[in-house]
């Protein structure tokens, strides 16, 4: 890695690295640039023009009509985030530090609900929701989320409980502190940074989540973010700079997420490719 | 450690429920489709006439089906090897000491917080025949290049070349992962053994290839099994992003079912698709889970 001096070849490295950040940037500009557009100037041939009388009225119009749906993502997203994160600490914790006997092939089975596609699990829950009065409603959805959150989240809370070291546990056993007690006063106070990462994650998640919204929620007044952008876009008579607008308002919460704790998400991304 | 029974008994009891609830949501219900699947059940009411095999029969002779087993395998296929060829260059030019080397990898990798609904509403515009990368190429001259992108139902042998736009959509969302995965591996590679290489006169492309690339593949393993089982199952990108395509050019598994049953109310057809795409993603996961955990 020495030679940091200016060479043809580290010219040629930076070349290719900026060159790269500017296709992945590109729907970026697309989303920003249309939605700063007059519905005049965005006409067909003008995708790609710069905007030269930025507008933000196409926002206006995109929240207007979305907002409600935004704030179905709101009260979506926060209950599941959170009733998701207790459990997962809760079972990381068992699943590290006290493993029954079976626990490991009990964390299996747990581990494999994050992998199956849900299409395969669809119809009944359907059936399930309908039958206990949650279909078409936010609980059904909160609680579909919450369910399917749990293998990822007893994994990343798992993991991270595992690097806690054993001789702290001993030291509360002869303390006497019973399991809960341990909970309590050793490993949660401990835990901040798996929480973060887990909340990050599940809010990520959960927010951006579209095949059990558009399934469980048929009331347009109850569809979460993306399943009324997905409207949006799908309808002809919007026009497409107030789809763009859309669009980035529905990504803008997430992509802030990113920006500002990027790294912690990048950790929960490492996660989620198991590694025991 | 020692512990005593009744501490143990109150762990088991501890996550008791997360079981019960999972037991339930996940492989009870799995059942449940299962039997779905062997049954009659058309329309809004449910009918558990037991009809056999009946619907998968009908459902692998329909040339839909057969289309999107194509598309699947296709698609997974390019998907993989554009992600894990784009995630390994990026890597390893990040890893060569660059200035700036986090703005960059976010860069790279901001794609993975949006919503893949956000994705296809703006990649269905770049690649949009009249206004997207054709408006462009026409601009600078390269009208000859232009095409219908994903309105093109041309084939050549079993690959849909509309597929190509969404393939590029995907790669662009989730190529910066397997350049994170790859850039962690590269710096688990013991700094010694890429200095030795240097000093014994290897080109950077020779250590890649002979030293890096090898003590990459646990990390290749990793990414194909993540990104692959993903995109066995891939629905809201190509759901917004074209939908089924003309001539089910774009058509997936996923969508099949989404219109047969909750469009179409066939449920026994319906719920077959889910067990295939249950058993693609099985025969992938539980291979990986069980090496995985065994080790333990």
């Amino acid at each position: 890695m020495g030679r940091k001096d200016i060479s043809p070849t580290r010219i040629l490295l930076y070349a290719v690295l900026v060159l790269a950040a500017l296709v992945y940037l590109v729907p970026i500009y697309i989303l920003v640039n249309t939605g700063l557009k007059s519905f005049e100037a965005a006409t067909l041939r003008q995708l790609w023009v710069p905007s030269m009388q930025p507008t933000i009225e196409p926002f206006v119009r995109a929240w207007r009509q979305l907002a409600p749906n935004f704030m179905n993502s709101v009260y979506l997203t926060i209950p599941a985030t959170i009733i998701s994160c207790m459990i997962g600490s809760i079972n990381g914790y068992v699943f590290s530090k006290w493993r029954f006997k079976g626990a490991d092939v009990l964390f299996v089975l747990i581990l494999f609900g994050m992998f199956i596609p849900y299409q395969s699990i669809l119809i009944p829950l359907v059936q399930f929701l309908r039958a206990i009065g949650l279909y078409g409603n936010l609980g059904g959805l909160i609680l579909t989320h919450v369910v399917y959150g749990i293998p990822i989240t007893t994994l990343i809370f798992r993991n991270y409980y595992m690097e806690v070291p054993d001789s702290l546990m001993e030291a509360s056993y002869i303390d006497g502190l019973g399991m809960f007690q341990a909970y309590m006063k050793i490993v949660f106070p401990i835990s901040a940074p798996a929480f973060v990462v887990v909340i990050i994650w599940q809010f990520t998640n959960i927010w951006n989540e579209f095949l059990f919204a558009i399934i469980l929620t048929h009331r347009p007044s109850l569809q979460p973010i993306t399943v009324a952008l997905r409207n949006l876009a799908g309808s002809q008579i919007v026009e497409w700079n107030v789809q763009m607008a859309g669009a980035f308002l529905a990504a803008l919460p997430t992509l802030a997420v990113f920006i500002l704790l990027g790294k912690y998400f990048v950790r929960g991304l490492m996660a989620g490719s198991v590694k025991g | 450690m020692v512990r005593s029974r009744k501490e143990m008994m109150k762990a088991f009891a501890l996550v008791l429920p997360s079981l019960l609830v999972l037991l339930i949501f996940v492989y009870f219900f799995i059942a449940w489709s299962f039997r779905v699947s062997l049954s009659a059940w058309r329309g809004l009411i449910a009918d558990y006439t037991f009809v056999g095999l009946r619907n998968y029969i009908s459902m692998f002779s329909r040339e839909r089906f057969q289309i999107d087993m194509m598309n699947t395998l296709s698609f997974t296929v390019s998907f993989l090897i554009l992600c894990v060829v784009l995630g390994i260059f990026l890597a390893w030019l990040l890893d060569k000491g660059v200035r700036a080397e986090g703005l960059f990898r976010n860069i790279y990798l901001f794609p993975m917080s949006i919503s893949f609904v956000v994705t296809g509403v703006v990649w269905r515009w770049i690649f949009n025949p009249t206004v997207g990368i054709n408006a462009l190429m026409q601009r600078i001259g390269l009208e000859h290049l232009t095409w219908g992108w994903y309105t093109d139902p041309t084939r050549i042998g079993w690959f849909h070349v509309a597929l190509i736009p969404v393939i590029i959509a995907a790669s662009w969302q989730l190529s910066g992962y397997t350049m994170a995965m790859f850039l962690a591996g590269f710096r688990s590679i013991p700094v010694e053994l890429i200095e030795q290489a240097r000093i014994d006169g290897a080109s950077e492309f020779f250590i890649l290839r002979k030293v890096s690339l090898p003590m990459l593949k646990p990390i290749t393993l990793s990414a194909l099994i993540v990104l692959g089982h993903f995109s066995l199952k891939i629905f809201d990108l190509v759901f917004t992003m074209t939908g089924r395509g003309p001539a089910f050019a774009t058509d997936v598994p996923a969508i099949y079912m989404f219109e047969t049953t909750f469009r179409g109310n066939n449920y026994g057809e319906g719920a077959v698709i889910s067990m295939v795409m249950l058993a693609f993603v099985a025969v992938v996961i539980i291979p990986y889970l069980v090496s995985t955990f065994r080790k333990e």
